[in-house]
């Protein structure tokens, strides 16, 4: 081994005691530096570009800071928050939020990601390589492409709508009766591969023994599925939901396309109602507020998923 | 007698029920593929027709004039060379640094490499969307607002985090013998890590970069927000032109350059997947 010290190596933390005596302090501060080197652009990047803007968010959202005029901001104190509360706008705005994340992420992708993940292990090949290509397909085509196709499948004219057409059933114009499920269902479409992948990976690390035995125990396909399966995946399944909710929080370009928020207010979720105060109505100050508020709630659940992950690091 | 009666039509009954399974199988999945392909079919049907509205109906007369009328150096050319320019340049910044970055959060034991991972874990998990609010204040009072390099520096941060975790996660499965040779031989750690370690876990960073780009490529709101000109626009930006003020939406035009736009990703996936395991190997890195 000599000098070179790896993670399986004898010499461990530098923190504590050489287990090998070895050179004095000063080498080893010298030593740690000059290892540390190669961090140094990662973290100037990180810094800069994402530190910084947070440090900004943070410090913005407490002024009136607007789009014309910037030479005016003063320090305001809880003044946006408390507007924010009061205002219907945004509680119609996390109201939406949360039922786009709910059905989206949580009830659709990730359900749907697992079911399918389940299902192709008892498929033929054929059918699990046409099936797992075409949800791909729809996970790899660019945010506003997706939304494109989607717009054109719910609008009156539409797909969805021929189909309904087609078997009797009453049509809808989606996109302004419903806008909320449209775009849920849109991000379901484009999402529920990447819950795909991850139940995959996961299903094929569950030992075929354990299965084998609950089946000898009598144990039919639910409860299996109840008992054994999840239970195994159980990491798997925290992972892929905080991963979903976390991308779900921030979809912006997928419904500005499809219906820039509205009709209204009607699929207007956080992001773009901040979009709206920063930009349309100029009120950064504002419309930071409301994002510190997004950036809070991704940080609580980014928390969360840490402490799933913890074990690994 | 009984037994040996009752035994074959047990095996036949559950023959006859694993084969109902397996059909119910087949038909859901199908079921499924077939309700994610419908929104496909609008793309390629509006692509090559003449006269091309919301509907997907067969082309009428099929043409490759929406294709002809896009190709060109406004609609498709430089949108898309800006698209490379922007994504290719972060994409690259974002897998050197993070290669660089992997190697002594991989190698070297430090009380500083437990915060810094998990500082880095929790930076993938928070909304880049919510930050884009102020990077745009922070762009226009430092002026970096509507530059090609403050966007690439941009992407690439915000891309960052996680590639460093799953690099790094790459790279604690290539196992360090080779490297005590190549040490032990008198390289030092970053001819180590030239030569030895990337060599070994090329998939691994094949799957990172194309996985970023992909990423980059399809990401709308951070050119969005911090590129104003319009020559400067990358291709998912500009593909907003179609609703132009002109009032009437050139939904053929608008399908073909869609799919013009979509082809290197798609390619580059289907190239991944077909060398790498694509897809399944980010799931595998993941699946915590």
């Amino acid at each position: 081994m000599g000098a070179l010290t790896t993670t399986s190596g004898a010499r461990g933390s530098t923190s504590g005691p050489l287990a090998t005596g070895g050179p004095g302090r000063g080498f080893r501060a010298r030593r740690t530096l000059l290892r540390g080197l190669p961090l140094v652009p990662a973290v100037v990047l990180l810094v800069v570009f994402m530190a910084g803007p947070i440090g900004y968010c943070v410090y913005y959202a407490f002024t009136d800071m607007r789009l014309t005029g910037s030479a005016e901001t003063t320090f305001v104190g809880f003044d946006n928050f408390t507007r924010a509360l009061g205002d219907d706008n945004f509680r119609n705005a996390v109201w939406l939020t949360l039922v786009f994340t709910v059905l989206s992420s949580i009830v659709g992708q990730n359900t749907l990601g697992l079911a399918l993940a389940g299902l192709m292990r008892k498929a033929s090949r054929t059918v699990r390589g046409v099936t797992g290509t075409i949800v791909i397909a729809a996970w790899v085509l660019p945010e506003i492409v997706a939304a494109y196709l989607l717009y054109a499948f719910f609008r009156r004219e539409g797909e969805l709508n021929s189909i309904l057409d087609a078997l009797g059933l009453p049509e809808q114009n989606w996109l302004y009766t419903l806008p909320i499920l449209a775009v849920s269902v849109a991000n379901v479409w484009r999402g529920t591969a990447f819950s795909m992948l991850i139940y995959s990976a996961a299903l094929n690390d569950v030992p075929q023994e354990l299965k084998e035995a609950a089946e000898v125990d009598g144990a039919g396909r639910w409860k299996k599925l109840w008992y054994v399966t999840l239970p195994l995946i159980r990491r798997s399944i925290g992972t892929n939901l905080m991963l979903n909710t976390l991308q779900t929080l921030s979809v912006f370009g997928l419904i500005y396309a499809m219906t820039r928020g509205g009709p209204g207010n009607k699929s207007q979720t956080l992001p773009l109602y901040m979009y709206e105060q920063a930009f349309k109505n100029s009120l950064i100050g504002y419309g930071t507020a409301v994002a510190l508020m997004l950036l809070l709630v991704g940080a609580l659940f980014s928390l969360v998923y840490l402490r799933l992950l913890r074990t690994e690091v | 007698m009984a037994p040996t009666r009752t035994i074959p039509r047990g095996a036949r009954t559950g023959r006859n029920r694993r084969r109902a399974e397996g059909l119910a199988v087949h038909a859901a999945l199908l079921l499924v593929a077939a309700c994610f392909v419908l929104p496909f079919l609008w793309l390629l049907l509006a692509s090559v027709n003449g006269t091309a509205d919301l509907r997907a109906s067969a082309p009428d007369p099929f043409t490759l004039d929406n294709f002809d009328a896009v190709l060109n150096t406004e609609t498709t050319y430089r949108p898309m060379l800006n698209s490379l320019v922007l994504c290719g340049g972060a994409t690259t910044l974002c897998v050197v640094c993070a290669v660089l970055a992997a190697y002594p959060l991989s190698r070297y034991r430090s009380r500083l490499r437990r915060p810094f991972l998990l500082t880095v874990l929790f930076s993938t998990g928070l909304p880049i969307t919510a930050v884009m609010v102020p990077v745009y204040g922070m762009f226009v009072q430092v002026d970096l607002i509507d530059t090609m390099y403050g966007t690439v520096y941009f992407l690439a941060a915000s891309a960052l985090p996680f590639a460093i975790w799953l690099m790094k996660n790459f790279m604690d499965s290539v196992p360090t013998v080779l490297e005590e040779a190549a040490r032990t031989d008198g390289a030092s750690a970053m001819q180590t890590l030239y030569r030895v370690v990337l060599p070994l876990m090329w998939p691994g960073v094949t799957v990172v970069t194309i996985y970023t780009f992909i990423a980059m490529w399809g990401n709308f709101f951070v050119p969005f927000m911090l590129l104003l000109s319009p020559d400067q626009l990358p291709a998912s930006v500009s593909i907003f032109t179609f609703f132009g003020a002109q009032g009437t939406v050139q939904y053929g035009q608008l399908a073909a350059f869609s799919i013009l736009y979509s082809t290197p990703v798609v390619v580059l996936y289907a190239l991944m997947s077909r060398r790498l395991g694509g897809g399944f190997a980010l799931g595998g890195a993941l699946k915590g």
